[in-house]
């Protein structure tokens, strides 16, 4: 069997400049085993058309320039094989810009939003530092593996312009910046953790507006897994006092009603928990709805009291509840 | 083939607002002849909130829920996306982290359990396409879904993190999922092809962050619609709770008219396996979709 592979790239081509749409060019290529997106990349630019223009530096995974997407995939264009790629989606690849809003040129974007996100959340220590110290800042390897991979970040924007909430609301920090404020906050040099914890708890541009969809952990070449630290940065808030009871600190909290009284989370009730009394007359249409489908019913014959109906072996739960419940709100 | 035998957890969600979804399952499963246990001692998994109240409580509840499918001996299986992910999640941290198994056993130890590690985790529709198989499938359509175009809508938590998920959904790849697609197919559905299918529904965050849950669910609906879908058909009830009983709003806020019935998996499957209409439970839809049934009769 031969080691190449007839692909047809399809690539997404756009000059801000002079161009009114965006429109895309194919070229069709035959690929070697190991040559890499970034070898096609280079390819098109020097065999077919010199105009093509896209990002990169260090060709080797750390610098973060050569992000693009793939049909549809998060990737660094200098670390991903081709042909994996053709494995994964068959031999007519899409080559994308990260974000096709933000193009300049073809593959190159303005990651002005990125940066400047990036920016707020200080990524960097911040300490009073004695500019002659006796001796060096030590920390301990517990006190390192804190930072988890946090640290391996390289800022290519791959989570970030794969965030579904990041594309519809524009405050949204987004998972980069996630990362970071984690990695910063949980050093035990630096000493504005409280400052990044408030700031990443704000609703609009908090961690609380992440939709849970994983494209974060999914998209990072790096595997950092951008959704698990924002998963810490929440408990942090909740250990460090600096979390204030709202609607979405409730609604996180409040689990733990239902699952007290039934070992269920009570729908009804974490609703009303949630938005308060009267936040919930914005749900009443909704409700109605439901309760016209069959959808809310109750098993103690009064609709939203008792409506639950209690698992076996319920003191289990609620002594685990007692014994391992760690935050509070 | 031998018996299937699974553990059922069942989730909140099943045992309160969607209740068609269990009893689909269930007539499903007896039809295809497969065993369930109720796991009727299971919690809450958290739903993806309760850790970010409070991660290592969660971790423990989860835990406590495995080990009785552990007690069966079966495999643990989901009907919901999110509490496949939140099992999952505490499985591989459990069985990756001795010093966190050790942490949450002696918490499970004082209700008399330990959480071991042996029992697998997987969502009833990866049990249909890789263990019952779709050939089995094929063999029992008694209603052929032919005159139906249907856009298979995967849900977030069954095919992200795909690190996480790949022994347990077949190695689905989340940039292009097939399952649904597959499973529409072997009912002699009519699969519709759409950008969204793969994307979220925005329901986690329906009460914080309204108007970004409404354009979540919203773009991956319009797609459908537009790519000429009849209904939708989804693993997740969660995602079914976003895009039928939001329709309403969903509409106002992306300024566009949707009407599109979403069906639970199991739903599909039952309407053609021929199941009663009662057990499909159709009429328990906001957006109406009785009208499913008959058209297939
Ligand atoms: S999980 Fe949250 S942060 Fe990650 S991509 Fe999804 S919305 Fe963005
Ligand atoms: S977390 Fe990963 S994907 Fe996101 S910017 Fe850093 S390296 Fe890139
Ligand atoms: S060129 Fe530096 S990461 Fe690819």
């Amino acid at each position: 069997m031969s080691d190449t592979r007839k692909v047809t790239l399809k690539t997404f081509r756009f000059n801000a400049e002079t161009d009114y749409l965006p429109y895309y060019k194919h070229y069709e290529l035959e690929v070697g085993k190991d040559e890499l997106m970034l070898d096609l990349l280079n390819r098109i630019k020097w065999e077919h058309d010199g105009s093509f223009s896209y990002r990169r530096s260090c060709r080797h995974g750390i610098c973060g320039a050569c992000g693009i997407k793939v049909n549809g995939k998060a990737t660094l264009a200098c670390k991903q094989n081709a042909l994996e790629l053709v494995e994964l989606f068959g031999d007519e690849l899409l080559i994308e810009p990260q974000s096709k809003k933000r193009v300049v040129k073809d593959m190159i974007i303005d990651k002005k939003d990125f940066w400047d996100k990036h920016a707020e959340v200080k990524p960097y220590v911040v300490a009073e530092i004695d500019p002659h110290p006796e001796h060096e800042t030590k920390q301990s390897i517990e006190e390192f593996n804190k930072f988890l991979d946090a640290d391996l970040c390289i800022q290519c924007g791959s989570c970030h312009y794969a965030c579904p909430a990041v594309e519809v609301n524009e405050d949204f920090l987004g998972p980069a910046a996630f990362t970071a404020a984690y990695r910063f906050t949980v050093d035990t040099r630096d000493e504005a953790g409280k400052e990044r914890l408030e700031l990443t708890s704000q609703m609009g541009p908090g961690v609380w507006d992440c939709v849970k969809c994983y494209e974060c952990a999914e998209a990072c070449p790096k595997e950092i897994n951008p959704i698990e630290k924002i998963t810490k940065l929440h408990n942090m808030q909740f250990e460090q006092g600096v979390a204030v009871p709202n609607v979405a600190t409730r609604h996180a909290e409040g689990f733990l009603r239902g699952m007290k009284k039934y070992g269920l989370l009570d729908e009804a009730d974490i609703v009303s928990y949630s938005e308060g009394y009267l936040g919930m007359y914005k749900h009443l249409k909704t409700a109605l709805k439901m309760l016209k489908a069959g959808k809310i019913h109750w098993h103690s014959g009064v609709p939203f009291i008792n409506s639950v109906p209690k698992i076996k072996h319920l003191d289990e739960v609620q002594k685990l509840i007692k014994i391992s419940q760690t935050n509070k709100l | 083939m031998s018996k299937l035998k699974y553990a059922l957890f069942t989730g909140c969600t099943a045992k309160q607002s969607t209740p068609e979804l269990l009893s689909s399952t269930l007539a499903v499963a007896q039809k295809l002849g497969i065993e369930i246990t109720i796991l009727e001692e299971a919690s809450c998994c958290g739903a993806s909130h309760l850790q970010d109240f409070d991660e290592f409580l969660a971790h423990v509840l989860n835990a406590r829920n495995i080990c009785y499918a552990e007690k069966l001996g079966l495999t643990m299986i989901t009907i919901c996306n999110t509490c496949q992910l939140n099992s999952a999640m505490t499985k591989h941290a459990l069985d990756t982290d001795p010093e966190l198994k050790a942490r949450v056993n002696e918490k499970l130890a004082e209700v008399g359990l330990e959480y071991k590690g042996t029992s697998e985790i997987k969502h009833f529709l990866y049990c249909l396409i890789d263990e019952y198989g779709l050939e089995n499938i094929k063999e029992k359509v008694k209603v052929p879904l032919s005159h139906f175009n249907i856009a298979p809508f995967y849900g977030c938590h069954n095919i992200r993190p795909s690190e996480l998920h790949h022994n347990a959904n077949g190695g689905e790849n989340p940039y292009n999922p097939t399952s649904l697609d597959q499973l529409i197919e072997a009912l002699e559905g009519n699969p519709v092809n759409y950008d969204h299918k793969n994307k979220c529904c925005g329901f986690h965050v329906e009460l914080q962050a309204n108007h970004t849950s409404e354009v979540l669910a919203g773009n991956a609906m319009v797609d459908a619609i537009d790519n000429n879908a009849d209904l939708m058909v989804t693993p997740c009830p969660l995602c079914h709770l976003k895009m039928d009983t939001y329709q309403d709003d969903i509409g106002h806020v992306i300024g566009r008219d949707v009407e599109l019935p979403v069906l639970h998996m199991p739903q599909m499957v039952a309407l053609a396996l021929g199941c009663t209409e009662k057990e499909i439970g159709l009429n328990f839809h906001v957006q109406k979709a009785t009208h499913l049934y008959s058209e297939t009769a």
